[in-house]
């Protein structure tokens, strides 16, 4: 699996850190009712068998956050973009 | 027909010709007491559990594939329980002596070898992490020696003691782990069950449930609907596949682990070990290849193979601890699917819809944990209480805040 950073172009997988689902949304309410919603970001995910938007790091590279959609059943990667932009 | 000495015989001096097969394929039935998803190893001891501890064998095991195709046979097949929290350790313990009767209670051979199993430590406070492991293991009635560098080598002598890095410092021993032959584990359960009355229905995956008032009525499969009074899900590695289909939002990744096995060599190692210092475990199969395994990927995937850099992770990992296998050929790799819970420790419990019981996330550790699984899954669906070796496992513990933090392990570290 290779990773085209849209910085740096096309790199080995050994230059990126996964961090996992893009989707997810830290609640903004910090208040006790916000309970079920923290439970649902801290643990819960779809894990979906095809597409997943998910947060890489280019920990070896030039340390952009990116959002990579990624097939998970057979790793094919179909797009990627900043983190910054594409939230 | 019950295996024995004279059964071998008498088989042997007629040729061999009158072996049956070992389970039946029967169709479907339109109802059953308890429907089975998923005949992996789990699926399978839970339905031998049910039948021969509960005497419940109106029960059907539905497959998508054939026995032993998941996980149950892609494994490094290690069994031991070197666990240490009080939700965990009771539990595997109770495993590992499942194990120790396995083949007496299937009358199958699933070659059970205890032959040992290792964890190599390379600095004091490692020493003392796992010093506090073995007690943990003691005081829960198993076994555990703290060895020093001189036992350690009376073990595994070709190990590189004085690596510059990480030099062998000692070793934590489970004299009663080792390793079982994984597919025979399968096949042995399938057997037992199968002769109560279990019907095992292979290649017929289960496309969604039938729920009526909040109460589960049924499974429709590739074979049709299949009516149940109790529906049980046993499907590691794809548990969100299917609870997706029951409506049940689960705290699990899918994560792919990767196995390896090289050409066969003489005897070199007649114990399981495991390097401290990185994720590399290896044991010797009866053909003389080393299987040996490492950490998940690290990413999502339902891909069952992995990638190259975890490669190179295990293959460094064998090369510090023990480069005598320098020169070992890998003749094949694979991988299986793994349900990463986000404390690392499992799932055995009701869910929200009446009947519906759910046995998932194994992360790394369900083929040591098959027979207990499969015992305290059939005393839950049994009974409908929690069995006391289980009864932490709930799937409400992320939220109510009580998470077994066994390794500090789930899909990834900064989730708890």
């Amino acid at each position: 699996m290779r990773i085209k950073c849209p910085y740096c172009g096309e790199r080995a997988l050994e230059e990126f850190t996964y961090r996992g689902d893009a989707t997810v949304k830290r609640p903004e309410s910090l208040e006790p009712s916000a309970t079920d919603a923290w439970v649902d970001y801290v643990y819960l995910r779809d894990n979906p068998a095809g597409l997943h938007k998910e947060h890489w790091h280019h920990s070896a590279g030039c340390h952009s956050w990116l959002v990579v959609t990624r097939d998970t059943v057979n790793h094919e990667i179909v797009a990627v973009e900043f983190a910054r932009e594409g939230s | 027909m019950r295996y024995s000495l004279g059964s071998l015989l008498a088989n042997a001096v007629t040729g061999n010709r009158h072996w049956r097969p070992v389970w039946r394929e029967p169709e479907p039935k339109a109802q059953y007491d308890v429907v089975i998803v998923g005949g992996g190893g789990h699926g399978l001891a839970t339905a031998h559990y049910l039948a021969k501890q509960h005497g419940i064998t109106n029960v059907a095991v539905v497959e998508k594939s054939y026995l032993g195709s998941g996980n149950i046979g892609r494994n490094t097949t290690i069994v031991r329980s070197n666990y240490m929290l009080p939700g965990n350790e009771p539990f595997y313990e109770w495993s590992m002596k499942l194990w120790e009767g396995l083949e007496q209670d299937l009358n199958y051979n699933a070659m059970v070898s205890q032959r040992g199993v290792l964890n190599v430590f390379h600095s004091d406070p490692q020493r003392d992490a796992y010093a506090r492991r073995g007690n943990a293991m003691l005081l829960h009635g198993a076994d555990a020696e703290l060895l020093d560098r001189e036992g350690v080598r009376k073990l595994v002598p070709f190990v590189d003691f004085d690596n510059a890095r990480f030099p062998v410092r000692g070793g934590l021993f489970q004299p009663r782990g080792g390793t079982v032959r994984h597919d025979a584990v399968a096949w042995g359960y399938a057997r037992a069950a199968d002769s109560r009355g279990v019907d095992i229905i292979q290649n017929c995956a289960a496309t969604g449930f039938r729920v009526e008032n909040g109460r589960i009525v049924g499974v429709e499969t590739e074979k049709g609907f299949i009516g149940a009074k109790k529906v049980a899900l046993s499907v590691a590695g794809n548990s969100t596949r299917v609870a997706d289909m029951a409506g049940i939002r689960l705290p699990i990744e899918s994560h792919a682990v990767q196995a390896f096995v090289t050409e066969g060599i003489k005897p070199l190692i007649n114990i399981v070990m495991t390097f401290g210092a990185g994720h590399f475990y290896v044991s010797q199969s009866d053909k003389g290849g080393l299987v040996f395994g490492g950490d998940i990927e690290g990413y999502n995937s339902y891909a069952q193979r992995g990638n190259m850099p975890v490669v190179e992770d295990v293959a460094e990992g064998g090369m510090a601890l023990m480069p005598v296998i320098g020169r070992l050929r890998i003749l094949r790799s694979w991988g299986g699917l793994l349900d990463m819970t986000m404390d690392g420790s499992p799932i055995i419990d009701t869910t929200h819809i009446e009947g519906l019981y759910l046995n998932a996330g194994w992360c790394y550790g369900g083929f040591k944990a098959t027979p207990a699984a499969g015992w305290c899954f059939a005393h839950l669906i049994a009974t409908g209480q929690p069995h006391p070796y289980a009864a932490a496992y709930r799937l409400d513990r992320f939220a109510e805040g009580r998470v077994i933090d066994e390794k500090g392990m789930g899909a990834q570290p900064n989730l708890h």
